[in-house]
């Protein structure tokens, strides 16, 4: 029998908020431990939370972005359990009427238009840090607690472990686009749990799920569904039955494996958080916060296609992140050619990025700079080709201008005619051989002319004047 | 709407509690006749009232986001049954 893989997510998301969800303290991550904590955090008698406007307002983009229905009265509740690292013995959080609900994100994958759909996003807080690896105890930092979260949770849509990490990856975009948090997996800012199943194929019914825990990459999410669901068709066709219950990956030994029944059973008793009032949405709010979302990555990306007359595919790859999208209309604005300015965000920028495993905010280059040194490739005064090899390489390390390195250097495109008229002269009587073997039609040996001629101008020659000369000496005798 | 012996026990599991069986007989009894009592809200017609979330009328009361101080780790601490260094110390964790 053929099986059909059922997949739902739940993704935790960290907000990059300045402060906590409920009180004022720091969010900044490094800190001494319990230090960014205060009596709310810590949960001492008669504290009470205030939630912070930028996480409803957070949780509203995002609902809005994935096309949920922002609730007009939403309430937090108390999530109860007992945990070291949970102060209060219950997670503030929301259970029936969550801010955001019933929405959908959409991907690309193979080309191909993927729709999952969203039950909820909820606002919740973050527990602390538990370090069990040192000594007989365990040790407790609270400067996480309180620290805010969206939860999302999908439908369960997902039909294999590419559409998974497709599904990840997009969320991922999303939020880093509408700047509410940096969604780095491997740091613990996005967070996955996933809801497996197994059913025959064309079955209605859904199969008996299990919870799969622990996933801190994109491509851990995949290995660990991948193996759940080979392990549960292998217990079907054994003629077992699978059982519901949370498992943890285990990325080294490369398999799932139950969590203890006593970890995994849980009566969470929701209620009401009497300590905040409920969240009215206004449809005033609710307008003020839809004209500050920035224009989506789809819509971007058009607009560069029709504006600037690049490439699809350039625009889609230049808008698959905000500021390096920015970065790209930066520079064009400085340098007036727009296409230019894609090809070098395509090939030099990029690669850079790769070799040095950077993002854009790091990279050395600021905008502005890389406009002026494509204006100076624009303008003749230097050539591409010492643009790309030797004035690019040293901006890279020193934070000149592109106009002083190619003073100090003298890297000036040599435009002399007669210079370069002199020179070629030279390379065409040092190589009779190629001379003869080009006029009997061996035309590829053009380029060995120009090239010869580059060497001896050390590279700074304007390579169309050196063409053109060139052509018509050849053609001339 | 009784509360069970069977109760007790879970309700003891979840608060992290535990009887000898002549606290759990007393819980027992004092869990039934709080019950009993609250039952009588039920003689009420709620019909088309909506659940109360809170006590005040009070809607979106919310702080800008903007960091305050926080207290010393030596305040943070002080409460602590057990501490070491910076952190707070509790029995081990079988993570």
């Amino acid at each position: 029998m053929e099986y059909e893989l059922v997949v739902g997510l739940e993704v935790h998301c960290q907000l990059n908020t300045k402060t906590k969800a409920f009180c004022g303290c720091s969010t900044e991550f490094g800190a001494p431990a319990n230090t960014n904590v205060c009596p709310v955090c810590l949960a001492m008698p008669g504290a009470l939370p205030v939630l912070n406007k930028q996480v409803l307002e957070s949780a509203i983009k995002l609902g809005l972005t994935t096309h949920c229905t922002i609730a007009p009265y939403s309430i937090m509740a108390r999530k109860n359990y007992f945990y070291p690292d949970l102060p209060k013995g219950y997670q503030i959080s929301q259970y029936e009427e969550p801010i955001c609900s019933e929405g959908y994100i959409e991907f690309d994958l193979d080309g191909e238009k993927k729709r999952v759909r969203l039950v909820r996003i909820h606002m919740e807080e973050d527990a602390g840090k538990s370090i069990h690896d040192i000594g007989e105890e365990t040790y407790i930092d609270a400067n996480r607690c309180g620290v805010p979260l969206l939860e999302i949770v999908s439908y369960p849509d997902i039909r294999s472990t590419k559409e998974a990490s497709a599904y990840l990856q997009k969320l991922r975009a999303i939020v880093r686009w509408l700047g509410i948090s940096d969604g780095n997996m491997e740091e613990g800012s996005l967070r996955c749990d996933a809801n497996v199943s197994v059913r025959p194929k064309g079955s209605e019914k859904f199969g008996t799920r299990t919870e799969i825990k622990n996933m801190n990459s994109f491509k851990s999410v995949e290995n660990a569904i991948q193996y759940e669901m080979e392990r549960q068709i292998e217990v079907l066709k054994s003629g077992g039955t699978i059982v519901q219950e949370t498992r943890l990956w285990d990325a080294d030994k490369f398999e799932t494996r139950p969590m203890r029944s006593k970890e995994a059973a849980h009566d969470y008793r929701y209620f009401p958080e009497p300590d905040l009032v409920p969240i009215e949405v206004s449809d005033e709010l609710l307008s003020l916060i839809k004209a500050e979302l920035p224009e989506m990555p789809e819509v971007r990306a058009t607009r560069f296609v029709s504006q600037y007359q690049i490439p699809e595919y350039d625009a889609k790859v230049i808008t698959t992140d905000r500021l390096l999208a920015d970065y790209y209309e930066e520079a064009a604005k400085v340098c007036g050619d727009p296409k230019a300015t894609s090809n070098w965000i395509m090939g030099e920028v990029l690669r850079t990025l790769k070799e040095k495993a950077i993002e854009i905010s790091a990279f050395p280059i600021e905008a502005k700079r890389l406009g002026v040194l494509i204006s100076l490739v624009k303008q003749g005064v230097i050539n591409g080709n010492t643009a790309k090899e030797v004035v690019f390489v040293k901006m890279l390390d020193e934070p000149t201008s592109p106009q002083d390195i190619v003073k100090r250097d003298g890297l000036a495109q040599v435009s002399d005619t007669s210079a370069i008229e002199k020179e070629i002269a030279e390379v065409l009587s040092a190589s009779p051989t190629q001379l003869a073997d080009y006029r009997s039609g061996k035309t590829k040996l053009f380029g060995y002319f120009v090239g010869e001629t580059m060497k001896r101008m050390k590279g700074k020659a304007n390579p169309q004047i050196i063409n053109d000369i060139l052509k018509r000496k050849l053609e001339s005798v | 709407m009784a509360v069970s012996k069977a109760d007790v026990d879970y309700i003891a599991t979840l608060a992290r509690l535990s009887f000898n069986d002549a606290e759990k007989e007393a819980m027992t009894h004092d869990l039934n006749e709080i019950l009993n009592y609250v039952e009588k809200l039920n003689e009420l017609n709620t019909e088309n009232i909506e659940p109360l979330a809170n006590m005040g009328d009070r809607t979106n009361v919310l702080r800008e986001d903007k960091p305050v101080p926080s207290i010393s780790n030596q305040d943070a601490l002080k409460n602590a049954p057990d501490f070491q260094d910076r952190f707070f110390k509790v029995p081990k964790v079988i993570g």
